[in-house]
Parts: structure tokens; sequence; C-alpha cells
């Protein structure tokens, strides 16, 4: 009887004495699951991703909970769709049935600047080999530099689980960061005359026949180009093609909110659910972090840089600034522009180029993520 | 860094922005030639009332 009442009150107690005994990175987790409910809750960073990934995190280090265990809620939900790679791609069937490539398809040079702005990826590559990680790792942590959190997990899911966690948490903090790391890259890269530079308005010239075609263009062309990436340009232009087509709205609804709604709950909740403090707290999760904040500013770098290329070829006729939009943070980075440009010139309007040269940058994080994965292909690496 | 790494890391550098630029080029291409295919119809005048 009183073994029995012993290992029954040892039932009880096993959770709290583990936490004493070996549950220091628990503890550690718990406060910073703390942190990120305090910033999604309080200071309106990121919420909807960040509240369930911090519930998760919260949940997952509670000791002995084995969430995370097969059989285990987060561990269901990992195999739902993380490991699968599922939960990223349906997302994209959302995002790409929230944009409208209009301001896009009136200006498609502005597909350049995307490109520009995937600089960050590369340059990150070379820091993560040179640090000592191996190359598909390195390739997963320089995808950071998308600054597109779903084209993050889709490719580190695939090639590096076990650097899942930091991965994407990275990508959707320096994501919601964009508003207070570009602008300061801004002002150092740009003089006050160019800083102040009108841009011709856009006038308006895309028939609805193009704006339909565009989403089984780009997905031909990148198929074709980049095949390993088709998962990816795939699913964001079918949300797109149905919202052009206007004949399915009840899909084209369902894929921007009740879809992505489900999907981004359980995706936070099964990233936080990779959290585990053992396995979180290690050297290279800060290393991670530090390379993700490298990516975003040399992105923002490459942009502008690329920005005074064009405004010198042209003649003066291009703002410099609106390169630091070629990121896939969409509409953040476009606002961000347009603030700036805003602060030396109240009457200077750049945000209708900004948001062309923003989802331009969102098709160039998939189309940079979709040729690595390709190049990695061709040179028998996956 | 080691030469298969530094190879590796120069080749995904210049094949993949190069790659990257020489897509995102050809698209804005194909999306000019779409545009010249279907322009926006011109707004006919509506007729004066009389």
């Amino acid at each position: 009887m009183l073994e029995s009442l012993q290992t029954g009150l040892y039932g009880l107690t096993s959770g709290i004495s583990y936490l004493f005994t070996s549950g220091g990175p628990n503890v550690i987790m718990l406060l910073i699951a703390a942190i990120l409910l305090y910033l999604g809750v309080k200071k309106d960073v990121e919420p909807l991703l960040l509240v369930p990934i911090g519930f998760g995190c919260f949940l997952v280090n509670i000791p002995l909970s084995d969430l995370m265990e097969p059989g285990g809620l987060l561990k269901i939900l990992y195999d739902m769709g993380i490991s699968n790679e599922v939960f990223p791609l349906l997302i994209f069937v959302g995002i790409g049935a929230m944009i409208d490539f209009g301001s896009l398809l009136e200006n498609p040079k502005m597909l350049l600047f995307g490109a520009a702005g995937q600089f960050g990826i590369f340059f990150t590559l070379m820091l993560a080999l040179a640090l000592g990680f191996p190359q598909l790792e390195a390739v997963s942590i320089a995808v950071i530099g998308a600054c597109d959190g779903p084209t993050s997990i889709y490719v580190a899911s695939q090639y590096a689980p076990q650097l899942l966690a930091p991965i994407s948490v990275a990508a959707y903090s320096y994501m919601a960061l964009v508003p207070i790391i570009q602008p300061p890259i801004m002002r150092v890269l740009t003089t006050p005359k160019e800083r102040v530079i009108k841009m011709a308005p856009i006038k308006r010239s895309v028939s609805a026949q193009t704006k339909l075609l565009f989403p089984i263009v780009v997905t031909l062309v990148t198929g074709l180009l980049a095949p390993k990436g088709l998962p990816l340009m795939g699913t964001i232009m079918l949300g797109n093609f149905m919202r052009e087509s206007g004949v399915v709205a009840r899909l084209t609804k369902a894929s921007e909110n009740e879809i992505a709604n489900i999907v981004t709950l359980f995706l936070g909740l099964a990233i936080g659910g990779t959290m585990e403090g053992h396995a979180f707290l290690k050297p290279q999760t800060l290393a991670i972090f530090g390379m993700g904040f490298v990516a975003i500013c040399m992105d923002t770098v490459a942009g502008v840089v690329f920005g005074k290329i064009v405004c010198a070829l042209t003649g003066g006729k291009v703002n410099p600034l609106i390169g630091a939009a070629g990121i896939s943070a969409f509409p953040m980075a476009a606002r961000v522009v347009q603030a700036q440009g805003q602060l030396y010139d109240k009457k200077n309007h750049l945000l209708m180029h900004a948001a062309g040269v923003n989802t331009g940058g969102q098709i160039g994080s998939v189309v940079a993520a979709a040729v690595m994965l390709s190049v990695l292909k061709g040179m028998g690496l996956i | 860094m080691d030469n298969a790494k530094w190879t590796f890391g120069l080749t995904m550098m210049i094949v993949g922005m190069g790659g990257t630029f020489l897509t995102l080029w050809i698209l804005g291409l194909v999306m000019d030639a779409l545009k010249n295919v279907f322009p926006l119809a011109a707004k006919t005048p509506s007729p004066e009332k009389k």
C-alpha cells in the first residue's frame, strides 16, 4: 500500500523534480516562450505566428509532457504538415490569393530589384560555410535571407530539419523587424538628393487577361528553369490564379482566410514544439540568429545599391530607396520605403513603385530558393 | 574553409545569383510580351446625350 502511494506521489512530483535536476534548458525556454508571447501580444510583432510558436514552445518545455514524442499532439502536427512540407505550401496558396501583382505588371522591370534583394541569401551561404556548417545546413540557413517564412520552413524541413526551429523563428522575427533594420541602412547608402527623387506616376496599363495569364506563365517559366522549386511557385501562383479568375471566390476566400488561419495555427504550434530546451539551446542557434540578421542587412544593401545603379543609368528617374523593397516581407518593406521617402519630402509618394518592387521580391525570393534547389540537384547534393 | 566548400559556395553564389537574375529577367520579358499581346482596351468615350 505504502509503495503504491509512493509511486503515485512520484507521478505527481516527477515533473517538478525534473525541472530542478536537469530542467535548466527548459526553464530558459519557458522564459523565451514568455518573451515570444509578450512580443506577439503586447508589441504586435507577427502575433499570428509568435503566439502559436510561443505557446508551442511553452507546452513542449513543461517537463515530461511528451507532446513531441510519437503520438503527442505537437508531434502529430509536425508529421502532418512540417516534415512533409505541406503547411508552408498551403500558406503559399493563401499568400497567392491575397497578393495583387498588378503594380508589378505595370512595370515588369521592377522584377530585377526582386533579384538584387536576394543577395543576402548567397552572401549568408558563404558566411555559414565559413563558420563550418555543412553544405545543406548552410543553404537552409541562407534562405532566411529570402525574408520569407514559408520558403525558409520548406527548405529547412527538407534539408536541415534539426535546425528548423531556430531558422523559422529567426526568419519570422527578422521579417517583423524589417521596419527597424532597413531605415538606417537606407539612410547610410543614399544621399539627401537621391532620397527626394520623385518617380513618374504609374499609368494603369494591365488588362484582365494579362493578370489572369500571369500566374500560369510564371509557373511555366520558373518550373522549366528551376523545377525543384515548382511546389513553392506552383502553390503561390495557384492562389493568384484563383484570385484573378474570379470564378472560385469561395476557394479564394477559404485559401486566404480559413485555410491560411488553420494552417498558421498548426504550423506555429508545431514549430514551437521543436523548441525543446535541450535541442534548441546550442551555440549554433545563436550563430543562426546572427547570420539571419546579416542576411536581411545584405538584402537591403544590395537592393539599395542596385537602386543607385538604376538611378544612374536612367539619369535620376528612379529613387534608389525603392531597392530596399526587393525582399519578400510584403507589404512591410514597401511601407518602409514610402515612410522613408516622405521623411525627406512629404509630397513624395513612392508606395506604388515600392509595392511593385516588393511583389517582385516575393517572386524573387521563391525563384532564388527554387534556383538554389535546382543547382543543388544538378550538383547531385539532393 | 576547405577547398570543396569554397568551390561549392562560389558555384552557388555565381550560378544561384546569376540564375535568379536570369530567371527574373526572362519573366520580365514574358510579362512585357503578355502586356503587348493583351493590351488594356482603351476606354471609348461615352456618347454625348442629345
